[in-house]
């Protein structure tokens, strides 16, 4: 077990897959001799060689179908998409062709393939560059969607996406790059179905995944100090979506906060809640309450996007309502 | 829509003289022409649904580019397809049965007339958004050498796709990874009812290529003769020298755009101008001229197509529909996920 960055996690699980097995590639922009816009291929290019590390145009759709279309032919291509706001270029390859191809074919073939993309805001970077776009795919039949929080899950569930036979959208966070923790050294594979307790607690439960794992692991720490025992639900497996450990949570807490870094509207959290309320409406004792980003552009003014984007403060102050103890 | 001719073949037609091999196109090309008639038929008497696009006219450039190919080269298509499929080699039953949505159908009655599918015939797919195939074709070239092999890739398309970002990106990177690919624009001279001097800065499809340093020819698409010549250059380019190009075969569909499409946008001159240039009547007649074909052997060549095509709506018609338990078979490759 080794403390790494999560980058260095993630640069571990596609060095480890690629040497695992000579059908996976890697194809991007600049992933190769620049070693990655985030240093997540940092090295790779080197190692592999140009064959197996691709540098692509800018051009997001090609990018994509290259994928699709040597995925379709036996390889097992990781793409990487420099943010998640990119791949908005490249949606027609990913909805109408990776997510729908096995379906409308019959079964004919399949498309074994892992889109690597970092969304979340923070860095003063714009409303081109800062969102968080994981409820679009995780509304696609066709389509698995992971965003795992932690290093460790980073590890395992790229390397489980990876030898997944479907496309697989792998939703990093520029925010959580740089965030330390222990893992697993050689095989460690998370499944991309399962959610799991990341903190255990009995009197309310916060469901939050990605970089808002680590925000909702913090405020349950301070609301620890105050009395108030939260459990954190880590909802990383997006697509399929694993609700039992949320539902089972909620049904001993009875309050539930999501927490996501996107807009609230038709996001992770509506989904979240209108399961909980067709599975557990009898065990609540408060309605749902939803934190998410400001429905707003991401703006550059420092201060502004601060109040964008919501943080630890933002599920304290929630928590402590939902309880009464304002 | 005018167009000139710009055949850049000018090797004679003997040089294709093997009575066998003209028999097959020719046989080829009646096949698809009456699958189509038969097609027609069958969606007026709503057996089959949704769009359903004909190839009726454009046999020659199908025959012609899809018959240069070896069984383990592939093929990436549109949503105007079923003669191509059938020229790869499936078998009529099973593209019939697909129009008919059964279960028997290439894509288990899941895709219909728009998403024919084979992975043993390396039919790899009829798609339905303009220009979206050809990344994907791309995507096989890359996967080609990156296994080393030898094989090569079809991606056909229409006039109409040359105009989106992906057909652009698509010859850049084909040029620029030296993938195995032959570009056909399919140019039937309409995107839908836009006229491609109306849709297209450059008329000439074939000069496009010119951007990415690759080899662009233009070669009658009623001809199928000149078009199989030309192709068999194309392809042998592409598997010996990995060279991508670009190849516009000028056709015309006899029908419209869709079997919904009242055709209003075009003179009915023009079709019949183009009509009699038709590539099978032409191909009989110059097989006949040959001494390799009589009037008899054509008569029985089209009897011999015909029964096929009933055979193939029959086998539709008895084919079982999908079971509704199917409903979410194969939306993943791993059953659990579904």
């Amino acid at each position: 077990m080794a403390v790494l960055a999560m980058r260095d996690a993630l640069n571990q699980a596609l060095r480890e897959e690629m040497k695992r097995d000579e059908s996976v590639f890697l194809l991007g922009e600049d992933i190769g001799l620049y070693d990655g816009s985030f240093k997540v291929t940092r090295g790779l290019m080197k190692e592999f060689g140009e064959r197996r590390v691709l540098d692509t145009p800018i051009a997001e759709e090609i990018i994509i179908g290259t994928a699709i279309g040597a995925a379709m032919a036996g390889l097992r291509p990781v793409a990487e998409m420099m943010t998640v706001n990119f791949i908005m270029v490249a949606m027609d390859q990913v909805v109408n062709a990776a997510a729908h191809i096995r379906y409308m074919f019959g079964g004919g073939t399949k498309v074994p393939l892992v889109i690597r993309t970092p969304g979340g805001g923070g860095h003063q970077l714009g409303a081109q560059h800062s969102h968080s776009h994981e409820n679009w795919f995780a509304h696609v039949p066709g389509l698995k969607v992971v965003a795992p929080g932690t290093p460790a899950d980073a590890k395992g569930m790229l390397k489980a996406a990876i030898r997944d036979d479907n496309p697989v959208m792998f939703i990093e966070n520029e925010g959580t790059y740089a965030v330390k923790g222990e893992v697993p050294d050689g095989e460690h594979l998370v499944p991309l179905d399962k959610n799991d307790v990341k903190r255990q607690g009995d009197d309310i439960t916060i469901c939050a995944h990605s970089r808002m794992l680590i925000v909702a692991m913090d405020a349950a720490a301070e609301l620890e100090k105050e009395g108030i025992s939260a459990e954190v639900v880590d909802m990383r497996a997006l697509r399929p979506l694993d609700m039992a450990p949320a539902i089972e949570s909620v049904k001993k807490t009875s309050r539930l906060i999501t927490v996501e870094e996107g807009w609230r509207s038709y996001g992770v959290g509506a989904e979240i809640a209108a399961r909980v309320y067709e599975e557990a409406f009898d065990y609540l004792d408060a309605p749902v309450a939803r934190i998410g980003a400001a429905e707003v552009p991401a703006p550059y003014n420092k201060r502004l996007e601060k109040i964008a984007f919501p943080g630890k403060a933002d599920v304290i102050v929630t928590a402590k309502a939902l309880l009464g103890k304002n | 829509m005018k167009v000139e001719q710009r055949p850049t073949d000018t090797t004679p037609k003997e040089a294709l003289t093997d009575k066998t091999t003209l028999l097959k196109l020719y046989r080829e090309m009646l096949l698809i022409r009456r699958f189509e008639e038969k097609t027609a038929e069958m969606y007026q008497a709503a057996k089959i649904g949704g769009f359903c696009h004909l190839n009726i006219g454009e046999e020659a450039t199908i025959v012609g580019i899809i018959s240069a190919l070896r069984p383990a080269d592939y093929v990436y298509s549109t949503y105007r397809e079923h003669g191509h499929a059938i020229a790869k080699g499936i078998d009529p039953k099973a593209v019939m049965a697909e129009l008919f949505g059964k279960e028997t159908g290439t894509s288990r009655g899941r895709g219909g007339s728009m998403h024919l599918f084979s992975q043993e015939h390396r039919f790899y797919g009829g798609y339905a958004i303009v220009g979206e195939a050809l990344p994907i074709a791309c995507g096989t070239g890359y996967a080609i050498n990156y296994q080393e092999k030898d094989e090569v890739v079809m991606s056909i398309f229409g006039d109409g796709a040359t105009n989106i970002g992906a057909f652009h990106e698509s010859l850049n990177v084909a040029k620029l990874w030296h993938l195995p690919i032959v570009f056909v624009c399919v140019n039937n001279l309409y995107g839908m009812g836009t006229a491609v001097n109306r849709a297209s800065a450059v008329t000439e499809i074939w000069k496009k290529a010119c951007a990415y340093d690759m080899t662009g020819e233009r070669v009658d698409g009623m001809d199928v003769l000149a078009v199989r010549r030309i192709t068999d250059q194309l392809v042998a380019q592409a598997r010996n020298q990995h060279e991508p190009s670009l190849l516009e075969c000028l056709t015309y569909r006899y029908r419209g755009h869709s079997m919904s499409d009242p055709d209003t946008y075009r003179g009915k001159d023009e079709i019949k101008e183009w009509q009699t240039r038709d590539a099978i009547l032409s191909l009989g007649e110059y097989m006949k001229n040959q001494k390799m074909l009589d009037d008899e052997e054509i008569q029985k060549i089209d009897e011999e197509v015909t029964a096929q095509v009933e055979e193939a709506v029959k086998f539709a018609e008895e084919s079982p529909e999908p079971d509704p338990k199917d409903l979410y078979r194969d939306v993943y490759a791993d059953e659990a996920a579904s």
